[in-house]
């Protein structure tokens, strides 16, 4: 009978072991998305994610950023023009690609997007990023 | 302790006291608020005189906004305006820009004595629909508060300059101009009064701040009503 606590308690430690492997798949860095997002959208789509009157649309609370999940990490790597919808608002504005982050950054950066600011959506890992980033010929496998 | 010696350290603290009060002159806000903005610019010609020290004004330009409106120096006599540089497809510091002088313009929409200048630095692609559609997304509806204008590329590169802000061609930048985010404040005298960085939001509440105490300056001192 001694043996069952001990079993209990390997079987925990081997869940906490799965549960902390499975987040740093997620995310290694956990400020690096915040981090990117400040650097190279906050100019345009603002601090708080808020976008800009009916020039810019917003990232935060936005319908598209879970709609488009999929799409998401090429617009980033190509950028995009032309008209679109967000939360019903028509916006036409050009935004610029992004070749300059790695596959792991856009996996960041996006997973900061789609769990902040009233978006809960699901987040990438790595490799789906990747994947994704394929359909495009955008990703740089790092 | 000796006599001179007591007296040596009495002089030094007392020298010591002096030179924190001074120091503290240096660092300590004056008790009264500035009552009257600088005049900025450049002077260009030579001094005619000992007492010609005043920067070069504003000169006169003709551009034309997104009604198609011609707007010269005229067009704000009697106001005060802040100006800025801009290019509707601008993919880095634009919006922000444009969303802090926003910001002054809400700041500022019930007062008709102050007007908003936007300059086109990419007149090719930004035509008269162009820089409507972006003043309407942006939300301005009335375009005698605020233009959005253009004249040939030339014209507006030397008036970014009077107005003391840089803007330049440069192929190596994200969207093919290099350009500060300035924000020039302007009297009805067509002189420069002050400049903020656009991207900087303590800069811009200095703006703010600074608008009432040019209009009350304006208000006390009427100037003759055409912009010479």
């Amino acid at each position: 009978m001694r043996s069952r606590p001990l079993r209990l308690l390997g079987a925990g430690s081997l869940l906490l072991t799965l549960a902390f492997s499975l987040e740093s798949c997620f995310t290694e860095r956990q400020n690096e998305g915040a981090q990117l997002y400040a650097a190279h959208c906050s100019s345009c789509h603002g601090d708080q994610g808020q976008g800009l009157e009916r020039l810019i649309p917003p990232v935060a609370a936005a319908d598209y950023v879970a709609q488009h999940r999929a799409e998401l990490p090429c617009l980033i790597r190509k950028g995009m023009q032309g008209d679109i919808v967000v939360n019903g608002i028509h916006y036409n504005q050009i935004m610029p690609g992004h070749e300059d982050l790695t596959d792991s950054q856009i996996t960041n950066l996006l997973n900061f997007v789609q769990t902040n600011w009233g978006n809960n959506n699901q987040p990438y890992t790595m490799r789906e990023t990747s994947e994704l980033l394929g359909r495009c010929n955008g990703s740089d496998g790092q | 302790m000796t006599y001179p010696l007591r007296r040596a350290g009495l002089l030094l603290a007392a020298a010591g006291a002096a030179l924190s009060l001074s120091l503290g002159g240096c660092s300590s806000a004056p008790e009264n608020p500035v009552e009257r903005l600088p005049v900025l610019g450049f002077k260009s010609a030579e001094p005619t005189s000992a007492a010609d020290t005043l920067p070069d004004p504003i000169p006169a330009f003709r551009l034309t906004n997104q009604d198609r409106q011609v707007i010269t120096n005229q067009t704000f006599a009697g106001k005060v305006y802040v100006t800025d540089f801009f290019f509707a497809t601008c993919p880095s510091i634009c919006p922000k820009m444009q969303s802090e002088l926003l910001r002054v313009y809400k700041a500022f929409e019930p007062n008709p004595n102050v007007l908003f200048l936007s300059h086109t630095i990419d007149p090719a692609h930004d035509s008269i629909p162009v820089l409507r559609d972006y003043a309407e997304r942006l939300g301005i509806n009335d375009a005698s508060r605020w233009h959005f204008a253009t004249a040939p590329r030339d014209s507006i590169f030397a008036l970014a300059k009077a107005y003391m802000t840089g803007a330049q061609v440069d192929a190596t930048v994200p969207g093919g101009y290099a350009h500060s985010g300035t924000f020039a404040l302007v009297d009805s005298r067509r002189r420069v009064r002050g400049v903020y960085d656009g991207m900087v939001a303590a800069q811009v509440d200095q703006l703010i701040k600074d608008i009432p105490v040019l209009l009350k300056e304006e208000a006390e001192a009427p100037q003759p009503v055409a912009a010479k």
